[in-house]
């Protein structure tokens, strides 16, 4: 199954190649990882999406705990929570084409940030799948380029990772 | 006191009680090494290769329990002293070991013996740390120790830039008396109500078996486990790293378990329907085949890291854990408790396991002619009456030692299990004999271990370490040979050498006394005049039968009821307990 682990780790140099060489070392795979500083600039947040059994997740986390620089983490798949992904699109451009990407971009309720004669920067959020679904209608031959965040997530209510 | 970052470092081990400090200098920590020169409290050893300095650390830490100290210069120092960390790393021994560095201006250069220490050590350490500023390095070495030292211990490197250990630099140095980490908060105490569980379980038994591993001895947890064991009275089998923790000479006591442990210990494990592992992690040289492991048993499992636990074996009541706090609530829960065991059950698999052990399953056949390894450790263990620490290399002279000397105390049985680094025993012997001055200290070696750190034959000579070297010589990587044997047909495919030192020669080259014992008769009188000569290195040339094997073997992918026995058992299973 898909798991969403957050992690508050410390804001050393160094912190992410722990937890980058853990996954390697043992063999567990990483879909996607982010990380950035958060509010405390002590510490970084990382989201990091795997999947494996409920043992092999069960070992990730036991294992991410035990590193000497993680202060916390939860694994957000074990309770409700929403989660986002952020998406950056280059498309080609003509004449003909302009208006039709652009709608399409609206009924995704994406945001044109960038515009040449000859190309769009769209500009996307959503969860992953439906980043999927906009990539998949577009036209592959004007696909430009695509870069995407990978997933960040949060659990619902008062329930939080933080000190 | 306004200090240099080198006689920070320095100051901070005299603070941390260090006695010892393990290394081999170099460019990069000459700072450090002029702070050393200018005090008198920690005695610096000069080793003949990185790598027996951490060795030699690592059995100083596991024959005291204290924290062992390297130090090593930047580069080649630091790669040669990688093996002896990972060898730390995996049988969790507490260890500081500071690495010199290049500047901090030229990091990232590709400088003069730069390698990235902090990258190449992550996977094989418990923490380490690269020091970028001098206000850090107190605060950095205080926390070394204190992660070396609490939780599951391990080794951790402070890698120490060159400038940062500048003499013309100093700033007030103050020592943090204690020091807390948000981040590093390791559990002592066991859950109540999941101790509740184990005890009712345990009480319940009718075939259970107490399963116990280097975690008891890590936790100077041995006194607890002897209560706990003798007031169930239950069987007790150790792991190679557990030896000593439970006394080996106790009626209780069924021996090893595992690749190479004992009939009546394996059998006992498979058929029990209870087992409570304590500080052990179910290592595959202990499990066998994973599918097959322990069929009937319910599982509680004490340890301290929460990643030891249902890592290979799921296992029915966890125990997060101290292994002396867990023991102790255990041993108050079972004395208040109204249940008692089931007596009758217990007599009936007590003596199913007496008809295990009448198998006599590490019988060997004495001979006249030609020496046998497992009768050189028998007297070994009857000339030192069962007192010396044992320090041993990896091959099958390895686990000769840990079937045929009996270890009734913790601390004393000093081999590297979860590595099985060729090259331990020597340096090893001497790290122990530095601890223990006034103990008989034997390094049982092979003739392929012993010259993987002969070198240190010199460190032993200059520090007056009067270890005595048992070298089980049978011309063969002995267990490489083993598996070629069983495995391969016997195509003994590099697992000998053509040529061997003359390893009394080798042994007076360096200062020591060398003897060849060719003849089993000789064998106790030289092992007496050996032990007699209280302040000499005696090196031991022990020449062995070539073909003896080890036995008991699981091999490979097998289970603990499958078994290759030295001979066939005569005694017939009482199959009807499954
Ligand atoms: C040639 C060769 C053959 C071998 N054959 C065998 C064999 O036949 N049988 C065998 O048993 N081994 C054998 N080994 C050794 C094997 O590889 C492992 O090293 C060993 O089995 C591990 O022992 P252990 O389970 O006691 O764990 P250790 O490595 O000693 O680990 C200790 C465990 O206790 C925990 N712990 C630490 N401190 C505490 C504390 N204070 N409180 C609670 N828990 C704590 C740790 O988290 C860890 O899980 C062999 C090795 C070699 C080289
Ligand atoms: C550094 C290292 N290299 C290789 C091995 C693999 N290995 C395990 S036992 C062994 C042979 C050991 O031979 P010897 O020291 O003579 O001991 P014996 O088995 O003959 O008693 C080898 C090569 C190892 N454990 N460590
Ligand atoms: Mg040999």
């Amino acid at each position: 199954m898909r798991h969403i682990i957050s992690i508050l780790i410390e804001n050393e140099s160094g912190a992410l190649s722990r937890v980058a060489g853990l996954f390697s070392a043992r063999g567990y795979n990483i879909e996607s990882l982010t990380v950035a500083p958060t509010e405390d600039s002590t510490l970084s947040r990382m989201t990091l999406v795997t999947r494996g059994s409920d043992e092999v997740i069960e070992q990730i986390t036991k294992q991410l705990n035990k590193l000497i620089d993680v202060v916390k983490l939860i694994d957000l798949a074990e309770a409700v929570h929403v989660e986002r992904e952020l998406m950056l699109v280059k498309v080609k451009t003509m004449d003909e084409t302009r208006e039709e990407v652009r709608r399409l971009a609206e009924i995704f309720r994406g945001k044109i940030i960038d515009v040449t004669s000859s190309s769009y920067v769209i500009e996307m959020t959503g969860p992953s799948d439906k980043l999927d679904a906009f990539v998949a209608a577009l036209d592959e031959e004007s696909l430009v380029e695509v870069v995407r965040s990978g997933p960040m997530g949060m659990s619902r209510g008062e329930k939080g990772l933080h000190l | 006191m306004e200090l240099s970052g080198g006689e920070i470092v320095v100051q901070s081990l005299i603070d941390e009680g260090v006695e010892f400090l393990f290394g081999y200098p170099g460019g990069a920590v000459l700072h450090l090494y002029d702070a050393i020169f200018h005090q008198q409290k920690v005695k610096h050893i000069l080793v003949r290769h990185e790598q027996a300095a951490v060795h030699s650390a690592d059995a100083y830490a596991r024959s005291t329990g204290k924290p062992g100290v390297v130090i090593v210069t930047s580069g080649p120092g630091a790669t040669n002293a990688v093996t002896g960390i990972a060898t730390a790393h995996l049988d969790s021994i507490p260890m500081v070991i500071i690495s010199g560095q290049v500047g901090t201006p030229v990091i990232g250069s590709d400088a003069f013996q730069e390698v990235d220490m902090v990258g190449i050590t992550r996977p094989c350490v418990k923490h380490n740390f690269l020091v970028k500023d001098i206000a850090d390095l107190a605060v950095t070495m205080k926390k070394a120790f204190h992660v070396a030292t609490t939780g599951r211990p391990g080794p951790v490197v402070v890698d120490v830039p060159k400038d940062i250990t500048d003499p013309a630099i100093k700033i007030p140095y103050v020592y943090p008396k204690e020091i807390s980490m948000r981040s590093y908060n390791p559990v002592v105490k066991g859950h109540t109500g999941q101790i509740k569980k184990a005890v009712d379980l345990l009480l319940n038994a009718q075939r259970p078996i107490i399963y116990a591993g280097g975690g008891v001895i890590l936790g100077n947890g041995s006194n607890e486990l002897t209560e706990f064991a003798k007031l169930l009275g239950y069987p007790v089998t150790n792991t190679l790293m557990g030896l000593g923790g439970y006394p080996a000479t106790d009626k209780q006591f069924v021996g090893m378990l595992g690749m190479h442990g004992t009939y009546e210990a394996n059998m006992a494990m498979h058929e029990s329907d209870v087992i409570i592992a304590i500080g052990a992690r179910f290592d595959d040289r202990v499990t066998g085949k994973l599918e097959e492991f322990c069929p009937y048993a319910k599982i509680i499992h004490i340890d301290i890291d929460p990643s030891s636990i249902s890592k290979t074996v799921k296992v029915d009541v966890p125990i997060v854990g101290e292994v002396t706090a867990v023991l102790k609530e255990m041993i108050a829960l079972i004395k208040a408790s109204n249940i008692t065991c089931d007596q009758k059950a217990l007599d009936a698999w007590w003596s199913q396991i007496n008809k295990w052990r009448d198998v006599d399953c590490l019988k060997y056949d004495y001979s006249e002619d030609i020496i046998k390894p497992q009768y050189v450790v028998e007297q070994l263990y009857e000339v030192t009456k069962g007192e010396a620490f044992v320090t041993s290399d990896v091959g099958q002279h390895q686990m000769f030692a840990a079937q045929y000397y009996h270890f009734d105390k913790p601390r004393r049985w000093i081999n590297s299990g979860g590595l099985g680094t060729m090259g331990f025993g020597l340096p090893a012997a001497i790290g122990v004999k530095l601890a223990h001055p006034d103990a008989d200290v034997a390094c049982i070696t092979g003739e392929a271990s012993i010259q993987m750190c002969i070198q240190e034959l010199a460190t032993a000579t200059q520090y007056r370490t009067p270890v005595k070297v048992i070298n089980l010589n049978n011309r063969y990587m002995g267990m490489v040979r083993q598996w070629q044997e069983f495995s391969y047909q016997s195509r003994y495919s590099e697992s000998y050498m053509d040529t061997i030192p003359d390893f009394v020669k080798l042994a007076e080259a360096y200062g020591h006394v060398g003897m060849k014992i060719e003849k089993p008769i000789d064998v106790r009188p030289a092992l007496e005049e050996a032990f007699a000569m209280k302040d000499k290195l005696v090196f031991m040339d022990f020449i062995t039968d070539r073909t003896e094997n080890v036995f008991p073997m699981i091999e490979a992918g097998k289970s603990h009821h499958d078994m290759k026995l030295r001979v066939a058992p005569g005694t017939p299973i009482d199959r009807e307990l499954a």
